[in-house]
């Protein structure tokens, strides 16, 4: 399987007064080719941000992106609209993603203007092809985002990302603003363009099961920082770190035979806003020990299994 | 019963707008009994929070009307009392937490003050008293005292629910309406408000009617279930009856498409389509047009609730209701 995405030693840090907020403190990951990475963690921790930084919609601190082999770190504007066309983003909320004032057709049709060489009854055609894939049916071509439901507006956040094309999508918690029944109806649709067209995905969300369900890996961040790394079902068997065994843990399951230890957590998480070097779960852990206030290495102690905890294996 | 703290019989809620009338409650049955935790199961825009606001009566109106039945809490009429009556039963002996404490604290006073607010409204205390109450709430959901003085945006979201919940508990409510109380919340911290919401039902005998659509959350902290579908309870039991033996096709399918983490099924299997509109409801079952084994029968007329075991009661009519 060729490498798609690599993504080296990234930082995203944030100005605040005087001092930086560390949102994203060097990451690590290579993603493949039609491959999924979840990327799990709390609000806050900074898994939108590395999304968004990779798309370059935000500028990186210090790093190094490559796709296809090409080091796209600072492109020039001509770069990053031919980069755009490879790399897309669902959003999170499709209430507040949509143009208010611009209806479906026009909504899905945007990127295909703005990437020119097609006639307009071409482009109709594909827009009308790109909103049959994404099961809306042409009767909405002309309706307004306020007319439809919240899993039909993520349809189209869907279709407007799949317009050019992409080989790798960032999908930015696309299914948490929806019922679970519609939920699912969007997780399976993801999935089946997916094997269609060989994307790699890279999937931002807080819901432990969904990720679980359609991540091939799971990178588990804690304030800007990796904190695991794994398969999915290497991580859900066997996890290492004390926070991913707490989140795991906390996984509210619908089976009321089954009920598991639940780890409870002390406290909230920390400031981002210059944080201390060492653990930056430290306050928060049950198993802390004087060597957490050391800066803490990424180990690998079994084949793609990674962390970032001096005491996981005393644990 | 003479343990029913909560009744409701028949409620029908509409909203009325000038070009239609969205009918949010249709026939709503429900009883709570003294220290027994109710989940409200359903999605968005099934009608849950309106029910929960009629109980305190705090829907407006209009564009709101209460179109019929009763709700009858510890023997008294809700909807016959007068709006003073009504005020010395909110806060005091009913208190909802809402689903967004982002925005169900006043941002512009102190936290400890608001909570000392409802105490001294409703007991015949000082200011000081109500003040150590306030002090003793915060510390309860596990809020340092010493933040009394502080202000809402100087708390996260989880903490700003736990400030939420101790207003809510402050004068140790008969029926807690929980709306949502960890949906905006992350997992960890919804693992601790939940912990911390069984100890104190433990410890206070409260009622809760949890209004949720995770059905984890019910799965960890409920006594009995209601799914609501459009306006409806099409089904009701114990945790025991709808987690292992869930009738109606609609709880069947909400369990369907949830990903399980046991699971190795490659596609998860959602309910098809989407919930009828509420300004035109169908007139058989509301269920039909999403039903796998919706037969003819079934658009004709709404079917009866129909008691599969004891205590667990499905409105449909292929589990033996009839039209």
């Amino acid at each position: 399987m060729a490498v798609l995405l690599e993504v080296r030693n990234l930082k995203k840090y944030f100005k605040v007064g005087a001092a930086q907020l560390h949102a994203v403190d060097d990451i690590n990951f290579v993603l493949d080719e039609g491959k999924t990475l979840g990327v799990v963690g709390e609000s806050g921790c900074g898994k939108t941000t590395l999304g968004r930084v990779i798309l370059h919609l935000l500028d990186l601190t210090d790093g190094q992106v490559i796709f296809e082999g090409k080091d796209c770190t600072s492109p020039t504007k001509k770069e990053l609209i031919e980069m755009r066309e490879d790399m897309q983003i669902i959003f999170q909320d499709p209430y507040s993603s949509l143009n208010p004032r611009m209806s479906v057709s026009e909504t899905i049709m945007e990127p295909l203007i703005l990437q020119g060489g097609m006639t307009k009854i071409e482009m109709r055609a594909e827009t009308l092809h790109l909103m049959e894939t994404v099961g809306l049916a042409q009767r909405f071509e002309n309706s307004y985002p306020h007319e439809l439901d919240g899993g039909r507006r993520q349809r189209i956040g869907i279709a407007r990302a799949l317009a050019l094309k992409p080989k790798f999508i960032v999908c930015d918690e696309p299914v948490s603003a929806l019922d679970v029944s519609i939920q699912a109806q969007i997780i399976n649709l993801l999935l089946d363009l997916q094997e269609e067209r060989g994307l790699a995905y890279m999937f931002v969300t807080h819901d432990l099961s969904v990720v679980k369900y359609i991540s091939d890996d799971i990178m588990v961040m804690y304030l800007g920082q990796m904190v695991e790394k794994a398969s999915s079902d290497e991580l859900f068997a066997k996890p290492l770190h004390p926070y991913t065994k707490a989140l795991l843990s906390a996984i509210p399951v619908p089976n009321i035979h089954n009920k598991k230890k639940r780890i409870i957590m002390q406290g909230e998480i920390t400031s981002p806003i210059n944080p201390r070097p060492g653990c930056r779960f430290m306050d928060r852990c049950q198993y802390v020990t004087p060597e957490c206030s050391e800066p803490q290495v990424l180990e690998e102690p079994d084949s793609d299994h990674f962390v970032a905890c001096c005491n996981f294996s005393k644990i | 019963m003479a343990d029913n703290i909560l009744e409701i019989r028949d409620l029908v809620v509409e909203y009325r707008t000038d070009d239609a009338v969205i009918h949010a409650v249709n026939g709503i049955n429900l009883t709570v009994q003294k220290g027994e935790t109710i989940g409200l199961v359903g999605e968005t825009g099934a009608g849950k929070t309106t029910i929960a606001r009629s109980i305190l009566r705090i829907l407006q109106t209009p564009p709101a009307k209460f179109c019929g039945g009763t709700i009858m809490f510890e023997g008294q009429d809700i909807m016959a009392m007068t709006e003073q009556q009504m005020r010395k039963i909110r806060g005091d002996k009913i208190a909802m937490i809402f689903q967004d404490p982002m925005t169900a604290l006043n941002p512009i006073e102190r936290v400890g003050y608001q909570i000392a607010e409802a105490i001294g409204l409703h007991n015949k205390v000082t200011r000081a008293e109500a003040e150590m109450k306030a002090c003793d709430m915060l510390e309860m959901v596990g809020i340092p005292a010493d933040r009394y003085k502080e202000f809402p945006h100087q708390f996260s979201g989880g903490m700003k629910q736990r400030v939420v919940i101790a207003m809510a508990l402050a004068c140790n409510p008969i029926l807690l309406l929980a709306d949502e109380p960890t949906t905006a919340l992350d997992v960890t911290i919804q693992a601790q408000v939940l912990e911390m919401m069984q100890n104190l039902k433990e410890t206070l005998g409260t009622s809760v009617v949890m209004i949720t659509h995770d059905l984890g959350v019910v799965a960890d902290i409920c006594n009995t279930v209601a799914v609501v579908y459009a306006g409806e309870i099409v089904e009701r039991g114990t945790v025991e009856h709808i987690f292992d033996y869930p009738s109606h096709p609609y709880t069947i399918g909400l369990f369907n498409s949830l990903p399980k983490l046991d699971s190795t099924e490659a596609r998860l299997k959602p309910i098809t389509g989407l919930m009828p509109d509420p300004t035109n409801l169908p007139l058989g079952c509301k269920f039909y047009e999403r039903c796998p084994e919706a037969t003819d029968k079934c658009a004709e007329a709404p079917p009866e609730v129909t008691e599969v075991s004891p205590g667990h009661q499905v409105k449909c009519l292929l589990k033996g209701g009839s039209v």
